[in-house]
């Protein structure tokens, strides 16, 4: 099957086939993250840039080396030392990459669809790493990822999104892909962190933990944004803890080998117990390892000229 | 000067015909009306199937001037209107500085001298559009303000609204209202809906403006003053302003064109030019809008003509400012949307466009009559022709219809006997 991508932008317009073809190209990539000499030469003289107008360490780091192991040149901007601080606009700074040759650049923005706007005006590849509210594509891939290694399979599944709903832009890449793949999706978290007809995305919405996780096979716990909680949104981070945060009463209600999720960075002992986060249902740490083997798989296939073949060994 | 129209139908909105018969206008005035002219001496236009109606009224425009200049100037906004078709503009006071005082209405009415349409300035209701003291209205009214607004922002302190809506009444002047509870607008760049979940954008609840509609319709009738809803976006306030004119509330309210053709769907291109302030709503709600209009609780369509420069608009949707620029495609979209869809007849049009705004603002009688000065916009419904921004004379190229295919288009402006715009000559 040829991927014939230019951008990475979501998950709502990506097919079956193409998230099937992304997570199966993860598995080789992540045997070459087991090995000693993690370095192929599939993307050498090609250029990866990061773009990041919000701090993330993780994100752009598992991309780095994700580029890195395939042997691409990479360089990072972000805004905190860059010359958007002079005022420089998006468009502005994004002609200003691609003049310098980069072939993909990877975005992540605190507005919905920059990523979208980016791509319209650059000819260089465009991979969304997070946008506004609006879609996470590669942490979903990941999370999908993660849950196909742990449970064999996503179709049949049933998922939990435990959290802040509204904000969150992994909650809505996790909904399209895993919506896609099969799996039963539903929200759990209080009503003013559940955004209006969320079930028309095809998910069931929960505003207790106690019919929300009940019998799911995957628990996806999403951050708790701290800075949400000044807007009057919940009464309290001890009230959200009692009610949302899962602990070991909460997690009786799922089925006795449920995965546990989260995108990190964790707000340890808010939304989850460190007991569950360290435990054995969590997966966070593989996760962090297997967004790099979906990093580089979603990069090789960009930027290999959508021919998939054998990756180099 | 003699201009002479002929073949075409004249659209009498007080008696809600159009009937085929010719025009003579001389020396600004119209002088003749009969089935057929003679005036050899006259410049002959022939206007055969269009319709010739009285000249068209935008009661809602921002022209950018002073203080904005590099977005719209009072020239260049009247000449888009007289290319769109309008023979007339009032124009909102959110200027920079806002037009609360005698002065800035003043140089706005000079820079109008010498534009090609009059322009009917607004005065700010509050000092500084702040929402907290009496602009000084009694000056602002000598200076010539047809209304009162704060437009652009909402005058959130009820007390205060009740005070503006109190002392207008010492000049019978209309209140023109935006309506929006900025508390729980805030930060909201769409509709608050399922497109705006899909989207991860923060919405703007229909509520949002029904709460005000309702609270304004209150207080209208508290205080027994003269208040027009502007920009009416959701179901709702149609229904707050249908039980508010049955109870015989003084109110009058305005749908904009872009209210009436696209939804919150056209979010999803991310495309900055549909970023307006009441937001783009539902199908749900265009359907409301569209029964308002027919039954008579909608009287005007006004355009909220809001022009952005390309810089301003060309960034991540939330750093956008709200706003269309309107003046140029809003004949042609009413035409192709509600005309050609029967959804309004040609007079009704005229009415809301044309007849409705002029009495609701005091301004001369818009009818084809003779005696009458000559303000006239000629349609074309068979001519079609894409949208194109950058052939807009307007400053302002921020709008979502460009590349559209829409019928009836305005072919000729007079205003005042003179021809402001002919097709293909503007």
């Amino acid at each position: 099957m040829k991927f014939e991508r230019k951008d990475i932008l979501g998950l709502q317009d990506l097919s079956t086939e193409e998230i099937k073809l992304v997570l199966d190209t993860a598995e080789p990539m992540k045997e070459i993250l087991a090995r000693e000499i993690k370095k192929v030469p599939t993307l050498r003289g090609r250029s990866v840039v990061t773009l990041f107008y919000e701090p993330s360490t993780r994100t752009r780091t598992s991309f780095e080396l994700a580029a890195k192991y395939l042997s691409a040149d990479t360089a990072s901007i972000s805004v905190a030392t860059s010359s958007v601080q002079k005022g420089e606009s998006l468009r502005d700074t994004a002609k200003t990459i691609e003049v310098m040759g980069a072939d993909t650049i990877i975005i992540r923005h605190s507005v919905s669809g920059a990523p979208h706007f980016l791509a319209r005006m650059v000819n260089a590849r465009v991979i969304n790493a997070g946008d506004g509210a609006h879609e996470h594509p590669t942490q979903a891939l990941l999370d999908m990822f993660t849950i196909r290694e742990k449970k064999g399979r996503l179709a049949g599944l049933k998922v939990a999104i435990l959290g802040d709903i509204t904000h969150s832009r992994v909650a809505r890449s996790n909904i399209w892909g895993l919506t896609k793949m099969g799996a039963e999706v539903r929200v759990v978290g209080p009503p003013t962190l559940m955004p209006p007809f969320i079930q028309d995305l095809g998910v069931k919405a929960f505003y207790r933990c106690e019919e929300g996780l009940e019998n799911v096979d995957v628990i996806n716990v999403l951050r708790v944004q701290l800075e949400r909680q000044q807007k009057g949104l919940f009464p309290s981070i001890r009230e959200y803890t009692r009610l949302f945060g899962l602990d070991e009463t909460k997690l009786r209600y799922a089925k006795p080998d449920v995965l546990v999720l989260h995108p990190g960075p964790v707000n340890r002992g808010i939304e989850i117990s460190p007991e569950i986060q360290d435990g054995p249902h969590s997966a966070i740490n593989e996760q962090v390892t297997n967004g790099v083997a979906v990093r580089m798989a979603l990069l090789y296939l960009l930027m290999s000229g959508g021919e998939v073949h054998e990756i180099a060994s | 000067m003699k201009l002479l129209l002929k073949g075409g139908f004249v659209v009498d909105p007080v008696k809600a015909t159009a009937l085929q018969l010719d025009v003579l206008v001389e020396g600004g005035k119209i002088t003749a009306l009969a089935p057929q002219i003679e005036a050899p001496a006259a410049e002959t236009i022939s206007v055969d199937e269009c319709f010739i109606c009285p000249g068209f009224v935008d009661m809602h425009c921002h022209l950018r001037e002073p203080g904005e200049e590099f977005k719209e100037t009072v020239l260049t906004g009247t000449r888009a209107a007289g290319r769109g078709g309008f023979t007339a503009v009032v124009c909102m006071g959110n200027t920079k500085p806002p037009a609360d005082n005698r002065a800035v209405i003043e140089f706005i009415k000079r820079q109008a001298g010498v534009a090609p349409v009059p322009v009917y300035p607004v005065g700010c209701a509050t000092k500084g559009r702040k929402g907290e003291e009496l602009a000084e209205i009694g000056d602002l009214v000598e200076a010539g303000v047809v209304a009162l607004s704060d437009d652009g922002n909402s005058i959130m302190n009820s007390e205060v609204l009740r005070r503006v809506l109190e002392y207008s009444r010492m000049f019978d002047l209309l209140v023109i209202s935006h309506c929006e509870d900025q508390n729980l607008s805030l930060n909201g760049v769409m509709h608050e809906g399922f497109m705006s979940t899909l989207l991860g954008f923060r919405g703007i609840p229909r509520a949002a403006e029904e709460i005000h509609v309702a609270r304004d319709l209150l207080l209208a009738e508290m205080t027994g003053a003269r208040l027009h809803i502007a920009h009416v976006s959701s179901a709702g306030s149609v229904q707050l302003i249908r039980e508010a004119k049955r109870r015989g509330i003084r109110v009058t309210a305005e749908v904009t064109p872009h209210h009436l053709c696209l939804t919150d769907e056209a979010v999803q291109t991310f495309d900055t030019n549909t970023k307006v302030n009441p937001p783009l709503r539902t199908r749900h709600d265009i359907e409301a809008l569209c029964e308002g209009l027919r039954d008579g609780t909608i009287d005007v369509i006004a355009t909220d003509h809001a022009p952005h420069s390309v810089e301003e608009k060309d960034v991540e949707y939330n750093y956008a400012p709200f706003g269309i620029s309107g003046l140029e495609t809003a004949v042609p979209l009413m035409w192709e949307h509600l005309v050609a869809r029967g959804v309004l007849e040609p007079v009704q049009l005229v009415q809301k466009m044309a007849f409705n705004p002029a009495q609701i603002l005091g301004l001369p009688e818009r009818v084809i009559e003779v005696g009458r000065e000559a303000n006239l916009t000629v349609i074309d419904p068979r001519l079609k022709l894409p949208v194109r921004v950058k052939d807009f004379v307007s400053l302002g190229k921020n709008s979502p219809f460009n590349g559209w295919e829409l019928r009836g288009w305005s072919v000729l402006t007079v205003v005042g006997g003179k021809i402001v715009m002919r097709q293909g000559m503007e």
